[in-house]
């Protein structure tokens, strides 16, 4: 076996992993606090990414009117939309889909808000800034190639291995957004109360926390952690597309009910091990190229038929 | 004019129109009447599988797609005629529908949507890897002579929306049978209370299973009817499975859930909507898709039982209920209590049947 390629294709795995990683945590916050498993998060994380692009370049009009500026710089673009959306998330928490969730409501109705959430914001993406592959600029260090238009990555020469910035960048990121995460819930008041709402809500009311700003607190964590896996999954694959992102959540939905929907250590390491297996598939599996999708659609069904849990989850007990 | 005869007059007048449509319309209009008529086949299939057995799916395209290619295959590579690939393409669909269906016994709500959301981003890609149509791409286009009408007194347009509308007819007949028998019940007894409705006797796992082969072959005898009134199986574009896959949850949610002609309602009112607004923002198809997101929203807030729920509201206030006024329901809207009692009742002694011979 060529050691070189093996290694090459864990490196991809990895970066991967990452945004996988990244977007699993996005739905493991919502599934804390709420129990939902947010089908909409592609999508919201997809006019987010449309919304990173249009910062970057036109900005957005509506009627003539400058609602967002253009020609910021990346880094910056990517912050912008990641506020943004932050507060688009609370929003769609409080308006949309506090009304129709709860113990005594039917969970038809919430499946159905999401779902219209899911068709409503592609399209809105594509209405309020482009209905085409846009390139998505690099947030990592890249220079100018003529094949494309947003530059190629630089890399590191590690022997015969050459190491992209853009793998580097994405692990940093998440990286990053672990220790955040970390930082938030064991060292804050409010994390303390985000796991308090998490382990017994009606409890957690008992002693004085607000548990409805919290839950409208854990979605706007999870669509701006949309917003950056989404721009940097862009930028990672040059461009960024309608279809991107529902791709994307089914990866992340794998990594997710691999790693236990309610750990997010678990989805961190799900979102590895299915980006791995993805680019091992792709790699050496010629039987399924095109469609490496069978193995994150498998590793759901695997899971959730034969250890609901995941690997890290928590045991729920229901009563009927 | 009491509720009975309300009913006879308006199916009258419905079926007058639809019959008589079209000889009125040009055939563009009669092409997207069809294409509503197979939409509303689909959202049948799962209006039976969500609506009254409460298993959600949105990955309804697939087996819509396979229904589709089962039929362009057959009447291209193997010379059938499109009639006889209609039952087969329901087999296919259905047989996919047992192969979800199982694994689906073991999960439920919002993770039976997740594995079916799966299915639906899958299939495109799936379809492109093996089938080879013109030009490589997955997209077959069966001789528009295979289509052509069996009947010298009816145009092509006119033949196919008369054949999409006579199966579909049969259907919804089915549908409106099942769902009043023995096995429509044990499907809503189940949706409403698994474990009561396992301890008298109606056997899960056959119920939901039965119920997914079936709402799949209803999908799949659409996408058979599909190909005759678009021309074209298309795998090419994987938004476009995906999109059909919540459209049609779409018109089942606005027509009605749980109703036999809230699919037809829904199905119609989305594609003239969606005929109506494609073209208004010049080269983008968007506009619909936006509409019906929100759409979906707002039917959960202000229309919880859809059209065809609203409309029946509307006639319980206006029109004297039943003719008998000794029916349980009649006296069930003079006191809440004993209504609620009525309908415990009432469901138990259905359930009661069930568990006889």
């Amino acid at each position: 076996m060529d050691v070189d390629l093996f290694l090459r294709f864990l490196l991809n795995g990895i970066g991967n992993g990452a945004v996988y990683g990244a977007m699993a945590l996005a739905l493991v916050l919502i599934f804390r606090t709420t129990g939902l498993l947010n089908l909409a998060q592609g999508e919201m994380a997809l006019f987010s990414t449309y919304m990173g692009w249009g910062l970057t370049a036109t900005g957005m009009t509506i009627f003539g009117l400058q609602v967002l500026p253009g020609g910021l710089p990346v880094g910056l673009a990517i912050v912008v939309s990641v506020l943004i959306s932050a507060v688009l998330g609370a929003a769609i928490e409080r308006f949309l889909i506090r009304p129709v969730h709860g113990p005594d409501k039917s969970p038809l109705n919430v499946l159905i808000v999401m779902l219209g959430l899911f068709l409503g914001l592609n399209a809105l993406a594509q209405l309020a800034f482009s209905d085409d592959a846009e390139p998505m600029p690099k947030p990592w260090p890249s220079k100018a190639s003529p094949g494309s238009p947003t530059g190629s990555n630089r890399f590191w020469q590690v022997g015969d291995l050459r190491i992209q910035a853009s793998i580097v960048a994405m692990v940093v990121m998440l990286a990053v957004v672990c220790l955040l995460l970390y930082v938030l819930f064991q060292r804050t008041k409010v994390g303390l109360k985000l796991r308090a709402v998490a382990s017994n809500p009606e409890s957690a009311r008992l002693v004085g926390i607000n548990s409805s700003r919290m839950l409208m607190l854990g979605w706007a964590m999870a669509a701006g952690l949309g917003a950056l896996a989404g721009c940097f999954v862009a930028a990672e694959r040059t461009s960024v597309n309608p279809g991107l992102m529902a791709v994307v959540l089914v990866y992340a939905s794998a990594a997710a009910a691999l790693g236990g929907f309610d750990s997010p250590v678990g989805a961190v390491v799900g979102g590895m091990i299915v980006a791995i297996a993805e680019s091992m598939t792709v790699g050496y599996v010629k039987a399924l190229s095109t469609i490496e999708l069978v193995v994150p659609f498998g590793l759901i069904l695997l899971v959730l038929l034969v250890r609901p849990t995941g690997l890290f989850g928590k045991r729920t007990v229901e009563r009927v | 004019m009491s509720r009975r005869n309300l009913r006879i007059v308006v199916g009258v007048l419905v079926a007058a129109a639809l019959l008589y449509a079209p000889y009125y319309f040009q055939p563009a209009m009669n092409q997207t009447l069809s294409r509503a008529i197979y939409f509303a086949v689909a959202a049948m299939g799962l209006n039976l599988l969500t609506g009254f057995n409460g298993q959600v799916s949105i990955g309804h395209g697939a087996f819509f797609g396979v229904g589709a290619f089962t039929t362009a295959i057959l009447m291209n590579d193997h010379g059938w005629s499109f009639e006889l690939t209609i039952p087969m393409a329901a087999l296919v669909a259905a047989a996919l529908g047992v192969g979800v269906g199982i694994p689906a016994l073991r999960v439920k709500g919002l993770y039976l949507a997740l594995v079916t959301l799966g299915l639906a981003v899958l299939f495109p890609r799936v379809g492109q890897k093996f089938v080879e149509g013109q030009g490589g791409v997955a997209i077959i286009r069966p001789k528009r002579s295979g289509f052509d009408s069996l009947l010298t007194f009816l145009e092509n347009d006119q033949w196919h929306y008369v054949e999409s509308l006579l199966i579909a007819a049969v259907l919804f007949l089915g549908a409106w049978n099942l769902s009043r028998s023995r096995i429509g019940r044990a499907m809503v007894a189940v949706r409403d209370q698994e474990v009561a409705a396992s301890t008298v006797g109606v056997h899960l796992a056959r119920v939901k299973v039965g119920a997914f082969a079936l709402s799949a072959a209803y999908a799949g005898v659409a996408g058979s009817l599909s190909v005759m009134v678009d021309r074209a199986a298309d795998a090419t574009d994987p938004i476009v499975t995906f999109r059909n896959s919540i459209e049609f949850l779409v018109a089942v949610v606005i027509g009605g859930t749980a109703t036999i002609t809230g699919p037809a309602v829904g199905a119609l009112i989305l594609i003239l909507l969606r005929r109506e607004t494609d073209g208004l923002i010049e080269g983008k198809e968007m506009l619909s898709p936006a509409i019906f997101g929100g759409a979906l929203i707002a039917m959960v807030y202000v229309l919880p039982g859809g059209v065809v729920g609203g409309l029946r509201k509307l006639a319980d206030r206006l029109l004297p209920l039943r003719d008998d006024p000794t029916a349980p329901v009649a006296a069930a809207a003079l006191e809440p209590e004993a209504v609620a009692a009525a309908e415990v009742s009432a469901s138990t002694s259905d359930l009661h049947h069930q568990g006889e011979p």
